[in-house]
């Protein structure tokens, strides 16, 4: 745990001196709240003894001061410390993502949790808590604990260590009884309020599947079991933290009357005033204490979970610059071997393989047959474990990432679009590109009509917040997005498996419309066309057993004639072919 | 707005009473402690008393300080109950409610949102019950009993305490609708920082191939960077009104001491009556402050409650009419139905006749958006026709019992729902009362078994929202072996194998055919090839019927079904 804090600590030491100034002010503040009262009592107090005018001015003078200057000190504080936090909050975010980044997409995969950003997002969220309500609270307090001895002991010895042990017993005991507290009630009302959260989403995402099958009533049933059971916890928390307030309200005040009982028979009376207000109003320092506690828990979770995924080790490590940069060149397989687990069967078992450039090539086989892992070897998101790739002849382990990325490019089953204009969508495979160039490709992929009639044209929104896109449209969309790319080798993985049959033929179609002069993989358990590819290589658990042409292995009688049989036959029944 | 929340607070009555009598208590504790503390130390100092003099004073204190704890800390426990049933209950209504209005409602509606309105939007409405409602009293009852006690002791102080209270609020609310736009536009602002955020995570694997993953780490630099700017803009103008609300605070209490300094100077006030002032201003002010910081709880609060509240005031459909029972005769006929959504301008159906007769398996293709899923829509009672009628026998659907006509559907979806719980009672969903060695069976028929059994727990393991996850391919297959446990006599199926691989689909296409053996059957079909085998097909184009015939027929006939099956046959399946 302390060892996660001092990690944590770094995100806060590029703001030292920030911190520093926004710790200061926010000790001035309090300290002024004190100084208030101290002199407002002491004006009072001498002003009770019937002194001439003169004696009051520079009290008068002290009151006003303080006055004016707590309420300087607390805008000075709030300033620096959001600037602080906001700052950090910004670091958090670019750490974590430069982290992240080489871990995608293989290591991601491993992780469990379907909402795994939701959960990141709001841990990083909750880390930008971090100065303000774990790190300035206990400083600020220790050091108005310092002032306040000083003052007490300027007054009288033992006032002071009465004082000092209220204060020791609100500094620790509380936050620790809170801490305490936390870790016992917090875990099982988290984990309840989870199970609570998946409950009230599946009555409203399964909704439809529920009323179907007669299931709502006991789905009802199921939510009104958990939202007892949370009452319950809640209740316990409450009741603790009940305690907690009603602890902490006994001992402000309670020490004040402490000190005043300690004071009475050593301390001048003019003094009294001054000793029982003063205390009250240190304890603006030390109440926050309590929270701290909490907060430094949640803190701490976040941070062990963000670090358990930035600690992965990356899947794939790759030189920084490449030696050379491979051209329009062969891809040559030798006896490729790639397993994702040592103790699984390998997806890849003996790979040898040779693609021309400008070759049109089809790869099928059932799932599982390693096609999926064979890209996943190619665009180095997973390491091989044997054999050797080469492009050019270049080894592609000796190749920088960015220059294998630049080599190929990918459409895979399902297109992720981001939520921002179309037009910046196809912009992400070229930056500086043009209006006219984005629209040219566009019209290749068949998309520009579609964009032309949208309220926006161009400048209109996907995602979340703007058009929907069907599955076509989004293929269509990812098309353009490989042509302005311009790689020399083009890869489809799976790209029309979710299409109707209408939909995929366009796209198929305008695919094979502009891709004459590149390398072409076409990966696909449902194939179009197969009799325009060049080479059809077929696989089974991790191995080519044929390779040929359509019509070769069609003759051959092998593997591939009987998968394409099946077809065959039932598209006869319907007269489809032929 | 905030009255219908007050409102919902009604339901835990007592407990609102008895906070609002809590915080009159208190208020008066308050008073008590600064009439005791002031007393004790003008004896002392001004009247030559002892310590032993004063100690029934400082019992009495004693017994102040300890009922102020104790007043507090029960206060604080009763707005916690009034806050955990208030949320309970808000929640069943929700639910209810939301169940009511149907699929129709919850799709249109992004479910995403809805889901964060039941699950964070009712936890939000905590820190208004526990935090802002307290605060409102607080900074109404203590300051009236300060100044009503105020007033009999000292017209000055109560001059300067009524004067400058009001102040408090009034600059809140200046300051609080100025900054509440900007500060709405900024929060804005952090959802659309924080969404993206979420994307470029989402979408690492694409940026990745586009080389652009690098970029991406200065975007997010300069994007947070470009918010912490405007936030603090924003902030800056919520700083000045704090420290306004401040100053007034501490600068009252400053004057309030220093008037009262040169009265006791003068000798028109005594001095226990001066200490006591300053000893009660601090109090008067800090919950009027306290308020400051607690009223963005409350608009959080009402905010959320505001969308809950939108919810529960949508109307339901009238299903107080749907109470015949099912004839016997399970025939379905579609009279020139018509269905226009809410939020659409175009027709998803428009004029569709056609009839289902027991026993016969019927095939609807199209391109996607032609209306095929609006008739599983409206078979399944989940939408109302805009027009026609859909008739049952001779029975208009609307009328029939709908629990009892959805028993007699089994429905395999396009996007099958897997619930948080074991996968074992994922599909006793068709059947609770399934043995266990049946659900088995029906999971080797439909080709689950093997891969529930690869699962860690086998068929106990969790899956859904909290569990593990499943493939496309495996929830269609725990939806299949649903719709075989359920036996019911007419099914529908809406793309059931679009997520399997080819020999997957193979293999499940058997159990499919089992399953359909001497059922009525609706099947929805991108695959032609699940389609041709129908006893008659029906071609949607736009929301019309425009074809409906058998295979031979209409291919022979040569319109869009014909054309449909030649793109699917020119390209060679495999």
């Amino acid at each position: 745990m302390f060892k996660t804090f001092k990690r944590l600590l770094h995100f806060a030491s590029p703001f030292k001196m920030r911190i520093v100034w926004s710790i200061l002010w926010g000790f001035m503040t309090i300290a002024s709240g004190i100084g208030l009262m101290a002199t407002s009592a002491w004006l009072i107090s001498k002003a009770g003894l019937q002194p001439s005018i003169a004696d009051l001015g520079a009290s008068v003078v002290a009151v006003r001061f303080f006055g004016v200057f707590r309420g300087v000190f607390r805008y000075m504080e709030r300033l620096v410390s959001h600037d602080v936090t906001f700052r950090m909050l910004a670091n958090i975010r670019v750490w974590f993502y430069t982290h992240l980044e080489p871990l995608a997409p293989a290591r991601l995969l491993q992780l469990r949790s379907g909402d795994l950003f939701g959960r990141i997002v709001s841990d990083v969220e909750t880390l930008q808590n971090l100065y303000t309500r774990v790190i300035a609270p206990p400083i600020i307090a220790l050091a108005i604990v310092i002032l306040m001895g000083i003052f007490f002991a300027a007054i009288d010895f033992r006032v002071m260590i009465t004082g000092l042990a209220f204060i020791l017993f609100g500094v620790t005991i509380l936050p620790l009884m809170a801490w305490w507290q936390g870790r016992q009630f917090g875990p099982p009302l988290v984990k309840t309020r989870g199970e609570l959260n998946a409950t009230l989403t599946d009555s409203i995402q399964g909704l439809a599947d529920a009323l179907a099958f007669g299931y709502e009533d006991a789905q009802y049933e199921n939510l009104a079991r958990i939202n007892r059971q949370y009452r319950t916890q809640e209740d316990r928390m409450a009741r603790h933290d009940s305690l907690q307030v009603g602890l902490g309200v006994l001992l402000v005040n309670l020490a004040s009357v402490a000190v005043l009982w300690v004071a009475i028979p050593r301390v001048e009376g003019i003094l009294l005033g001054m000793v029982a207000l003063t205390m009250i109003a240190a304890f603006e320092a030390f109440t926050p204490l309590a929270l701290t506690a909490n907060h430094f828990a949640e803190n701490i979770e976040a941070a062990n979970r963000l670090f358990e995924i930035v600690d992965i080790p990356p899947a794939v490590t790759h030189p920084e610059k490449s030696q050379e940069t491979p051209q329009k060149g062969r891809l040559q397989l030798n006896n490729v071997r790639f397993w994702y687990d040592e103790n699984a069967r390998p997806a890849l078992d003996g790979i040898t393989l040779t693609i021309e450039p400008n070759e049109h090539i089809a790869i099928v086989g059932t799932s599982g047959a390693g096609k999926s892992s064979l890209i996943n070897v190619l665009l180095r998101f997973w390491e091989y474990q044997e054999g050797t790739i080469q492009l050019d002849g270049v080894d592609l382990k000796q190749l920088a990432l960015q220059e294998i990325h630049h080599f190929f490019a990918v459409m895979s089953q399902r297109t992720h679009l981001f939520n921002t204009s179309i037009g910046d969508n196809i912009r992400i495979a070229k930056d500086s590109a043009t209006d006219d160039e984005v629209r040219y490709v566009a019209q290749l992929a068949q998309i520009d009509d579609f964009i032309q009639q949208l309220p926006n044209g161009y400048d209109t929104f996907v995602g979340e917040l703007g058009a929907k896109l069907s599955g076509g449209e989004r293929q269509r969309v990812a098309l353009a997005r490989m042509l302005l790319k311009d790689a020399p080798f083009f890869i489809f993985d799976e790209a029309t498996a979710n299409l109707d049959a209408v939909t995929e033929k366009m796209i198929v179609n305008a695919i094979l419309d502009v891709t004459q002069t590149r390398t072409m993989v076409f990966i696909t358990h449902r194939l179009t066309l197969l009799e325009k590819m060049d080479r059809i290589i077929v696989l089974d658990e991790g191995r080519i057993v044929e390779i040929g042409t359509h019509q070769a292995l069609i003759n051959k009688q092998g593997l591939y004639a009987i998968m394409a049989q099946h077809s065959l036959d039932v598209l006869h029944l319907m007269g489809a072919v032929g | 707005m905030d009255k219908r929340l007050f409102a919902e607070a009604q339901n835990a009555r007592g407990a609102f009473r008895l906070t609002l009598f809590l915080s009159m208590l208190n208020a008066i504790s308050i008073l008590l402690q600064a009439f005791f503390l002031s007393r004790i130390i003008t004896l002392i100092f001004l009247g030559e008393q002892t310590l032993e003099d004063v100690t029934i004073y400082f019992y009495a204190l004693l017994a102040v300080v300890l009922s102020r704890a104790l007043i507090n800390g029960f206060n604080e426990y009763v707005v916690s109950q009034i806050s955990i049933l208030v949320k309970e209950e808000l929640r069943h209504r929700l639910i209810k409610h939301l169940m009511k209005l149907g699929p129709a409602y919850v799709k249109n509606e992004r479910s995403g949102e809805l889901v964060l309105t039941a699950t964070e939007g009712i936890e939000a409405l905590d820190a208004y019950f526990k935090n802002y409602i307290p605060g409102l009293f607080t900074a109404v009852l203590v300051p009236l009993t300060i100044l009503f006690v105020v007033f009999p002791t000292d017209i000055v102080t109560f001059i300067i305490l009524l004067l400058t209270a009001p102040l408090i609020p009034f600059f809140m609310a200046l300051i609080g609708m100025a900054a509440g736009r900007v500060a709405r536009s900024n929060y804005l602002a952090m959802g659309r920082m924080s969404a993206h955020f979420m994307d470029v995570l989402q979408g690492l694997t694409t940026l990745k191939l586009f080389n652009r993953s690098h970029l991406q780490i200065k975007t997010i630099a300069r994007i947070t960077d470009d918010f912490r700017d405007t936030t603090m803009q924003v902030l800056r103008i919520a700083f000045i009104s704090s420290f306004a609300l401040e100053i007034i605070a501490t600068l009252s209490v400053a004057i309030v001491a220093v008037e009262i300094g040169m009265r006791l100077l003068a000798g028109t006030i005594l001095f226990e009556q001066a200490l006591f002032l300053l000893v009660i201003a601090p109090d008067y002010y800090l919950p009027l402050r306290a308020l400051g910081t607690k009223f963005h709880a409350g608009t959080e609060g009402a905010a959320s409650a505001e969308r809950i509240f939108d919810i529960l005031d949508t109307p339901l459909p009238d299903m107080s009419d749907a109470v015949l029972p099912l004839p016997t005769k399970l025939t379905v006929t579609f009279e020139a139905v018509t269905m226009i959504y809410e939020s659409d301008t175009r027709a998803a159906l428009d004029g569709v006749s056609f009839t289902l007769n027991q026993g016969e398996r019927i095939a609807i293709v199209g391109a996607s958006g032609s209306g095929k899923t609006t008739i599983a829509n409206l078979l399944l009672r989940f939408s109302t026709p805009t027009e026609g009628y859909i008739r049952v026998a001779d029975v208009d659907l609307q009328k029939l019992d709908v629990k009892a006509w959805r028993e007699k559907i089994a429905w395999v979806s396009q996007t099958p729902y897997i619930f948080n719980a074991s996968l074992m009672d994922n599909i006793r969903l068709g059947n609770p009362n399934a043995t266990h060695e049946a659900v088995e069976q029906v999971a080797k028929l439909v080709k689950a078994h093997d891969f529930i059994m690869a699962m860690p727990e086998g068929y106990n393991t969790i899956v859904g929202e909290r569990g593990s996850r499943l493939s496309g391919g495996q929830a269609q297959r725990i939806a299949i072996a649903r719709a075989f446990l359920k036996n019911a006599p007419i099914i529908l199926l809406d793309e059931a194998t679009s997520n399997l691989d080819y020999g997957t689909e193979a293999e499940v296409e058997g159990a499919l055919n089992i399953l359909l053996e001497n059922r009525t059957a609706l099947i929805i079909a991108h695959r032609l090839n699940t389609a041709f085998k129908a006893d008659r097909i029906l071609v949607m184009d736009k929301g019309v019927l425009v074809e409906q015939g058998t295979h031979t027929h209409l291919m022979a006939k040569g319109g869009i079904y014909r054309k449909l099956v030649e793109s699917f046959g020119s390209m060679t399946y495999v």
